[in-house]
């Protein structure tokens, strides 16, 4: 189905927030929707939001590449997303992120057997005061964990494995 | 002292539409619609004192004051990007007091004659997003947002807008690249925004704790917000204080209060009864600060922070103890930078990545070399005055005042 198919409310949405003339704006919530829904973004959807838009699909790609958000390759379903920029690491940011590595058995960008999570390490995330910390990129957009342990963590993953096998049936 | 800013500490469920309501809201704005000509609003915002709390401090009122009448259509755009790393004031405000911030945005557009205001959210920020849209939502359904506002002939629509995830979209020129749908670089100045900003028309921008200030003084007069504080900087600030400190959290206080009253009345003392040994008060883009009992005890604002050898910038203060290596905190940074770093122009993007590379080599090594810290210095140095944008100067202030000011830590004393 096309984007514009699958889409059309949310697109339509989007496109009465700019002015007409300007619908070029509305690439990065259009890609977002898709990031959400697909994981990563792929060559035909940036094909089909440049026909969307009227612009080229150079355009299309060059924002993709810009912001870290939008995900060209596929990886886990979820992405756990740690952050170990300076103000974390000095409430031991740094130390979290390699036990949960050898707890995923893991290194930083690289997914779980079972195709679950990716972990990688992200710069400040606007909750620094709350570290440990992590942001979750998935299905259901971006949601924070905070305050986080090792069982914590676990907790988490018990809880999105709980739900892949509540899809699965 | 009640909060003005944080105001749901003292009010539960603030956040809610009936109880922001109930507790005075949108009376400021209904105020400046009905009862207050958009230059008298500017005046009163003017006559506050009032500085833009996103980083460089530049007083409000004047800002709504350039923005050009000759021109038309006009914007306004909320900034709620908050990436410099030790600040989440931003965040708090909108997650439980996001009303006021908005009706701050909305006084703010009649100020200037803006029929369409944005909210730039940097992208992780997705449920804030989420939440506001129907705060905005209820605000419409009320009858404070869309047209013919209080029956006036006023009109006003506010949009949020995601980012994706780039700390060089807080620059105000990049953000407006990036809300037109373009990479996030910033722009060539002048023009300024104030003449050919979002869609090449007239546009004011500032900060989410800027507009929050805004429906209290229109609502209270100029001089009681000029009553807060001290001569160079009116009313109060959000300090997110973060490190190795007991208690890290936002903290609102007046300007004109100290480092030792934020660090160990607010923030609880530091780990382990540790002494502070640095302050990097504007998060990861600050100079870095010798923490002595003069610094402690002077009154802070913008002036005070100069006089330190730093600026105040967005007020994130990052407390470091002498158990914290400089050369590490460097070594954060520039990562941080070198990552963040739009590429546009050559200084910043070709010396980011080699101080970036000079400093993993000094943290690897067990025996620091001599001409690695004079390459890392004169790297920082050559690049100072030399890039597009204020992101690049950012990353060369630890760096400088680090090996300066902690000589010891380089092997330079
Ligand atoms: C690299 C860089 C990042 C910035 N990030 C932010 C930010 O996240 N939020 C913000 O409000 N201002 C940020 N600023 C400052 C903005 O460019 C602009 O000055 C500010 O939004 C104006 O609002 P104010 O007058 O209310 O402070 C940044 C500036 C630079 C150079
Ligand atoms: S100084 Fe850095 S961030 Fe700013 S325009 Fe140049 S390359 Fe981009
Ligand atoms: S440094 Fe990790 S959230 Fe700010």
């Amino acid at each position: 189905m096309s984007l514009q198919q699958k889409y059309s409310k949310e697109i339509k949405q989007i496109l009465s927030k700019y002015p007409p003339e300007y619908k070029r704006s509305a690439v990065m919530p259009i890609l977002h929707l898709v990031q959400k829904d697909e994981g990563h973004i792929s060559k035909e959807s940036m094909q089909e939001i440049a026909a969307l838009l009227d612009i080229t699909e150079t355009e299309v790609a060059s924002v993709v590449g810009f912001y870290t958000l939008y995900q060209e390759k596929k990886a886990g379903k979820y992405r756990m997303q740690i952050c170990t920029d300076l103000p974390c690491a000095l409430r031991g940011a740094d130390d979290f992120f390699k036990q949960v590595c050898d707890h995923l058995n893991v290194k930083d960008g690289e997914t779980t057997e079972d195709g679950l999570v990716t972990v990688e390490h992200v710069m400040c995330l606007a909750g620094c005061d709350r570290a440990p910390m992590f942001q979750e990129q998935g299905p259901d957009g971006i949601k924070y964990h905070e305050y986080m342990t090792i069982e914590r963590v676990d907790e988490w993953l018990q809880s999105l494995k709980q739900l892949e096998a509540g899809e699965k049936r | 002292m009640s909060h003005i800013l944080l105001r749901h500490r003292e009010i539960p469920d603030l956040h809610k539409f009936s109880v922001y309501k109930k507790n005075g809201g949108f009376s400021a704005f209904k105020k400046a619609v009905t009862k207050m000509a958009p230059s008298q609003v500017t005046d009163e915002v003017k006559n506050s004192g009032l500085r833009g709390r996103g980083g460089a401090g530049f007083p409000t009122g004047m800002k709504w004051s350039f923005i050009d009448k000759n021109i038309w259509p006009h914007y306004v755009v909320a900034n709620a990007d908050e990436s410099e790393p030790g600040t989440f004031k931003d965040r708090e405000i909108m997650e439980s007091n996001p009303f006021q911030f908005l009706e701050g945005l909305a006084i703010a557009s009649y100020a200037v004659g803006a029929n369409v205001a944005y909210v730039y959210l940097r992208g992780e920020f997705w449920q804030i997003a989420e939440a506001m849209d129907k705060q905005i939502a209820e605000m419409e359904e009320a009858g404070l947002l869309g047209d013919k506002l209080f029956g006036t002939d006023y009109s006003l629509r506010i949009y949020t807008h995601l980012g994706a995830g780039a700390y060089i979209c807080g620059e105000e020129t990049a953000l407006l690249e990036s809300l037109e749908g373009k990479r996030g670089q910033p722009r060539n100045r002048p023009p300024f925004p104030a003449v050919a900003g979002l869609f090449g028309k007239p546009t004011v921008i500032n900060n989410v704790e800027t507009f929050t200030n805004v429906p209290m003084i229109i609502e209270n007069g100029a001089d009681w917000y000029k009553g807060i504080g001290t001569p160079d900087a009116a009313g109060v600030k959000i300090y997110s204080l973060s490190g190795r400190v007991r208690k890290p959290g936002n903290y609102e206080l007046p300007f004109g209060s100290t480092f030792r009253q934020l660090i160990y009345e607010y923030g609880g003392g530091v780990q382990d009864s540790r002494p502070v040994k640095a302050i990097m008060p504007a998060g990861a883009s600050s100079s870095i600060i010798v923490a002595n009992d003069k610094v402690l005890d002077t009154p802070i604002d913008y002036a005070a922070v100069k006089t330190m050898g730093a600026d105040l910038g967005s007020a994130s203060v990052i407390v470091l103890d002498d158990t914290v290596d400089l050369k590490w905190v460097i070594s954060k940074t520039l990562k941080f930078f070198k990552h963040e770093s739009c590429g546009k122009c050559t200084p910043c993007r070709e010396g980011t990545f080699w101080m970036n590379n000079i400093s993993k080599r000094m943290q690897q090594g067990d025996s620091l070399k001599n001409e690695d810290v004079d390459l890392l210095l004169n790297v920082a140095k050559q690049m100072q005055g030399k890039c597009l944008c204020a992101l690049g100067e950012f990353s060369t202030m630890a760096v400088v005042t680090g090996i300066e000011r902690f000589p010891q830590e380089f092997n330079r004393a």
